[in-house]
């Protein structure tokens, strides 16, 4: 499912609003997320999960190509935990797994 | 955000549906039930066994994993952790670069 298709479903379930309007709010809805992350702080989405920074301390990586060691930074990197409904009830799924 | 204690709290559905309602002047009602359709949409699309890509956030992938033993970390008793499919989420360029910048406390 891409961007267009959350689109496309949420038209469908709520067509009483112009697709502009639900394109908005998708967008609005995004940046919120990314807002809260970029700032520091948790988000917590019932039914669906939570979303917080998770710390990589600095270490002394390598140039895959050349084998040379190359200094990271410690980063803050965002994690996505699924909530217990969802969880279990993906964990069960017999669907196979399709190739969009 | 601040919550009864007094600490800074987590974005919540409530957060998201009153920026809708205040950014777009979506009426408060629609404003919860398309932030509540946009996570279901999520959720449908992960039961039926397709992953999400969203461009500018990150990807919701989907994996199969085979059984695998395990332990009763109490009681150090074996026992298998049966075959199940989990979510992955990996977030996007635009999202690490944007989270890179903060430079909080560590958690």
């Amino acid at each position: 499912m891409t961007r267009s298709q959350l689109i496309e479903y949420i038209s469908q379930h709520y067509r009483h609003l112009p697709q502009q309007d639900i394109e908005l709010a998708v967008k609005t809805i995004l940046e919120h997320l990314g807002t809260a992350l970029a700032q520091g702080r948790r988000i917590e989405i019932r039914g669906f999960g939570s979303f917080s920074l998770h710390y990589h301390k600095p270490r002394i990586g390598r140039n895959p190509k050349t084998g040379e060691p190359v200094a990271l930074a410690g980063r803050f990197v965002p994690h996505f935990k699924p909530g217990k409904s969802l969880r279990t009830q993906i964990e069960k799924s017999g669907v196979p797994i399709q190739e969009n | 955000m601040v919550d009864s204690e007094g600490k800074s709290s987590a974005l919540t559905k409530a957060n998201l549906a009153a920026a809708l309602n205040g950014e777009l002047g979506i009426n408060k009602r629609e404003s919860r039930e398309l932030v509540d359709l946009f996570f279901d949409a999520i959720k449908t699309a992960l039961f039926d066994g397709h992953c999400v890509h969203l461009s500018s956030f990150g990807n919701f992938d989907l994996r199969d994993k085979n059984q695998r033993p395990g332990r009763n970390p109490k009681t150090g008793e074996e026992i298998p952790i049966s075959a199940r499919r989990v979510i992955t989420f990996h977030p996007g360029q635009k999202l690490r670069t944007r989270v890179d910048g903060y430079a909080g406390s560590r958690e």
